[in-house]
């Protein structure tokens, strides 16, 4: 195979290296031009200072906040949607959170929310999960966090439905129509990237302080993987199952609903799984608001820099987040239950609700066994040695990474003048490209330009780059040892569900020990959480590389190293180029947390503008333009891949 | 038939066990309401805001008999929630003129309740090893002299000056401007940030300069020392970009929402009448950031010890 082929490459290995030399030539020339015009044409703007876009914001802001008690649109349309949601989640609490219906505790005790839970994943993903889930709903009452938890999985859930209610259906629109997808595409890149602070503080002023508010907050971020996920699974039903039934004579309805739905479905489950980790990822965000659970305990205790109670509440998120992720991953999986085990499942589950219903001891989770106060001593003891006996090293190593790495590159592209860098950017993307990147490229900047950040821009450009860079060499690493060893992969998987769902500040009180507030600790807390993903794609890319392969090449004498270099890493291109892709996106989603230890420039901004009145509008102007270096840099990175997988 | 005798074992268990188990939910009743009514009350994420909001809803709640609502939230959503009606009392206000100027001059929505009696100062502080060892870095005339020992990874070849909680109107940049300064201001962005940055200067003897305030629950454990800047004069700082004065105090005060203000019920007159001090609050702060104690048996513990003075408060409800 690989002799023919050979010469079949050798025109497109020149073309490659012609085009190494330009984009080589277009660096150089942009060196050379960097050292003439340096701290020329930066467009800088001072962390006060605003710009007449900002205030014109501003000015709208505060129009709609004064006309809300007597604009129509507020009263008849958002009340309304505000009370369906209201009701919807204050129901879900009252049966198994908050105390109801005047009696002091719930209608369903921690006991028939363990029995419900365990005999649901008995249906759906058989007799380990369903012991896994039980141990795991147990585990967050020894925690001493029941009520709490209930309260996260109550948001969480009616956020999940409501997601799905309107996520699917979209999603089948978007698999079915080009036009839809078109369409939908951007808003879903704005959804998921504009940050979650830009549109806290209006949100309550749409839909009032309370679960409605933040279960939108929710889902908004939470629903684009569910419609994304559902349209690429509707669209990658082989084409001539499709054909086949409609030579057969099924109208448009039944071919979606006998041929294309039932063969989607497992794909659209993962779009629910993907639904859920993003919803408990919200929980934080969304305690600013008043959202009940465990995110309030977080933040308030990350009032006192108490890392031991933050981290025990944030292990509840991740205990509930492998219990749903395991769950929905098993239901992929179609499996039969026998009669039996299903309703003596039933049974026994319909007297664990009475008992927890009736009796004190099953309603209330009893607190003369727990843990809690266990893990937060552990947690503090650890975070105090880390700190004490560490900074000395990690201060060393971040002051080596920022002067080699962040520095130089934060120095040629925010140091640039604004034209000569949106030059360059243009450039390589037509060459990467064509020319439609170059439009696109092109657009992107000059709205950089309007939003009046160029300069933030191009400093969290900067970090961004060095974080996904980092994102990366960690995927291939890990990523690759995980996809070669099943074992491994047991062991690493949990870890990195608990980066994607830990709150981030949980782990940044250290972290701001060991680096100080600075870019390089804002970039290790986007790889933190950035890195998961990478690495989980990368595992699974290595894997799907056929085993005969594989197998032949260690039987021609290759070492491991020459097999991964070789063969697997190369086969697995695809899977590297949606891991830098998608590691791209979840960086950026990072650059507000990193605005909160010391990266400054746009993710301070949002910050800022979340927390005072005349700053809102140059908050959302930085929100836009984070959203716009997203959509820059996924297009150029799918544009890159498209050319090196083909 | 093995199945059935699983079930029926099953069922047997769980009506033996419900049978000679335990008290039955409802037995005790509970909760008697006044004629106070729901008090809902803001409260702002930080710790001496907690010690205020406490302490105000325990009496609200013991002595009023009010149903108290705490809502955590941000200053500009607390705000925004005395026009949607969903935010009765922000009990510690830090200036916030631009916030003032919406909801009470224009959209009419709130009204102030008066002072709670704690003074609030924002400004330069270093850690307390430092202050001992070069008293004169105190004055911000000596500040270029040191700028050199600030440097950090973040402030290249300047001094670096701290910035911190974007919660706070800060006009540090203009002031390095203006006093001619060799510090470039680094945005922490958090008050979590300063904290930490402040809490290892002490204990490894590093150079940190930052922006800071009092009352905070920091400074029961670290006494960090404040800079002294040119002294403040009213209106010196009416020029943002020209800035060159110390922050001046605040006169930490309440904003209350006009409706519940109209309607002149117990819970508002305990908010108009509720006043202590900085010691006050520091005592209760410290229960709750450093004895680790619930927010409510805080409270508790500071209303026994002092019930002369949360008599006052109440006293002409």
């Amino acid at each position: 195979m690989v002799a023919v082929a050979a010469p079949r490459q050798l025109p497109r290995l020149l073309h490659r290296y012609k085009q190494a030399l330009i984009i080589g030539g277009i660096v150089l020339a942009w060196l050379v031009l960097w050292l003439l015009f340096r701290n020329i044409g930066t467009l800088p703007l001072d962390a006060s200072a605003l710009t007449p876009l900002h205030r014109w914001i501003n000015d709208i802001n505060d129009a709609v906040g004064a006309s809300r008690n007597s604009n129509p649109v507020f009263l008849y349309f958002f009340n309304e949607i505000r009370l369906v949601i209201d009701e919807f989640v204050t129901f879900v609490q009252a049966l198994i959170a908050q105390p109801s219906f005047g009696r002091p505790v719930p209608v369903i005790g921690w006991l028939g929310v363990v029995g419900i839970a365990g005999f649901v994943s008995l249906a759906v993903a058989g007799w380990r999960v369903a012991l896994l889930t039980i141990a795991g709903f147990v585990f967050l009452g020894l925690q001493g966090l029941w009520q709490e938890s209930m309260d996260t999985l109550s948001l969480t859930l009616a956020a999940v439905v409501i997601s799905l209610l309107f996520g699917i259906p979209l999603g089948i629109w978007a698999g079915l129509s080009d036009r839809a997808n078109r369409v939908m595409t951007p808003v879903l890149d704005f959804m998921q990237t504009m940050p979650t602070f830009v549109y806290l503080a209006p949100l309550t002023l749409f839909f009032l302080i309370g679960p409605a508010s933040a279960t939108i907050a929710t889902l908004i971020y939470a629903a684009p993987p569910a419609i994304r996920i559902t349209a690429h699974a509707i669209r990658s039903v082989p084409r001539n199952t499709v054909e086949a039934s409609e030579s057969l004579g099924a109208t448009r309805q039944q071919t979606l609903v006998k041929v294309l739905l039932p063969s989607a479905r497992k794909t659209i489950v993962l779009g629910v799984n993907q639904t859920i980790m993003a919803a408990l990822s919200m929980v934080t965000i969304a305690a600013l608001i008043d959202a009940p659970g465990l995110g309030k305990t977080v933040v308030k205790a990350l009032q006192t820099l108490d890392v031991g109670t933050a981290f025990n509440a944030g292990l509840a998120i991740v205990v509930l987040a492998i219990v749903l992720d395991r769950v929905t991953t098993a239901a992929t999986e179609r499996r039969k239950l026998p009669r039996w085990a299903f309703f003596g499942g039933l049974g026994v589950t319909g007297v664990l609700v009475y008992l927890s219903y009736t009796y004190l001891w099953a309603a209330e989770f009893q607190s003369d066994v727990e843990i809690g106060s266990s893990i937060r001593q552990g947690a503090t003891a650890v975070t105090e040695w880390a700190q004490d006996s560490l900074p000395l090293i990690t201060g060393g190593f971040k002051d080596f990474v920022t002067f080699v790495l962040i520095n130089p590159l934060q120095a040629l592209l925010a140091e640039s003048p604004w034209f000569l860098v949106a030059l360059v950017i243009v450039a390589l993307s037509f060459l990467i490209g064509g020319v439609r990147a170059a439009v696109v490229s092109a657009v992107c900047l000059g709205l950089l330009v309007a939003t009046g950040l160029w300069q933030d821009s191009m400093i969290t450009l900067a970090s961004t780059l060095v974080a996904t860079i980092m994102v990366m060499v960690l995927g291939i690493v890990v990523g690759v040892w995980m996809g070669r060893s099943k074992r491994a992969d047991r062991f690493i998987r949990p870890v990195l569900d608990a980066g994607q769902v830990m709150p981030a500040f949980v782990y940044l009180v250290p972290f701001l020990a060991l680096f100080s507030a600075s870019r390089f600790t804002a970039i290790i807390a986007a790889v933190v959480f950035a890195a998961p993903v990478a690495i989980k794609i990368i595992a699974d890319g290595i894997r799907a590389v056929s085993p005969t392969t594989v197998e032949a090449s260690t039987a021609l004498g290759s070492s491991s190293w020459q097999t991964i270099v070789k063969v697997q890493l190369p086969m697995a291109r695809g899977a590297l180029t949606l891991a830098a892709n998608q590691g791209l996106i979840y960086v950026l989603s990072m650059v507000v947390v990193g605005g909160l230890v010391g990266a400054g420039a746009l993710g301070y901004d949002v910050v800022a503008g979340f927390s005072q009145g005349q700053l809102y509008g140059k908050g959302l102007a930085a929100g836009v333009a984070i959203v716009v270096l997203g959509v820059m840099l996924d297009r150029l990175t799918q544009a890159a891949a498209k050319r090196w997988t083909n | 038939m093995a199945r059935h005798n699983v079930l029926g074992a099953v069922l047997v268990g769980a009506l033996a066990l419900s049978g000679c188990s335990g008290a039955k939910v409802g037995d005790s009743s509970s909760g008697a309401t006044g004629d106070c009514g729901t008090f809902n009350l803001a409260v702002n994420p930080w710790v001496g805001y907690e010690a205020n909001a406490a302490v105000l809803a325990y009496v609200a709640e013991k002595e009023l008999k009010c149903k108290v609502t705490k809502k955590e939230l941000k200053e500009e959503v607390a705000w925004q929630g005395f026009g949607t009606g969903e935010v009765d009392a922000v009990v510690e206000n830090w200036g916030h003129d631009d916030l003032r100027k919406k909801y009470i001059d224009e959209q009419k929505t709130a009204v102030s309740a008066g002072s709670t009696g704690v003074k609030g100062q924002i400004g330069w502080y270093v850690p307390p090893w430092l202050a001992k060892e070069h008293p004169d870095i105190l004055d911000w005339n000596n500040l270029n002299k040191y700028a050199d020992k600030f440097k950090t990874s973040e402030s290249g070849d300047k001094g670096q000056l701290l910035d911190g909680d974007p919660s706070f109107v800060t006009n540090d940049e203009a002031l390095v401007k203006n006093l001619n300064l060799n510090y470039k201001v680094v945005y922490g962005g958090s008050e979590t940030a300063l904290i930490q940055a402040f809490r290892q200067a002490e204990k490894d003897k590093k150079w940190v300069i930052g922006y800071f305030y009092s009352p905070q629950w920091l400074l029961n454990e670290i006494k960090l020392e404040k800079v002294k800047l040119p002294e403040y004069k009213a209106g010196c700082d009416a020029d943002a970009e020209k800035v060159a004065c110390d922050y001046p105090d605040y006169d930490l005060d309440k904003i209350v929402s006009k409706k519940f203000a109209d309607a002149n019920g117990p819970a508002f007159q305990l908010v108009k009448n509720f006043k202590w001090t900085n010691e006050d609050q520091n005592t209760v702060a410290k229960y709750i950031a450093e004895d680790k104690m619930k927010p409510e048996d805080a409270a508790k513990k500071w209303v026994d010890a002092n019930a002369d003075k949360v008599k006052a408060w109440t006293a002409k409800a």
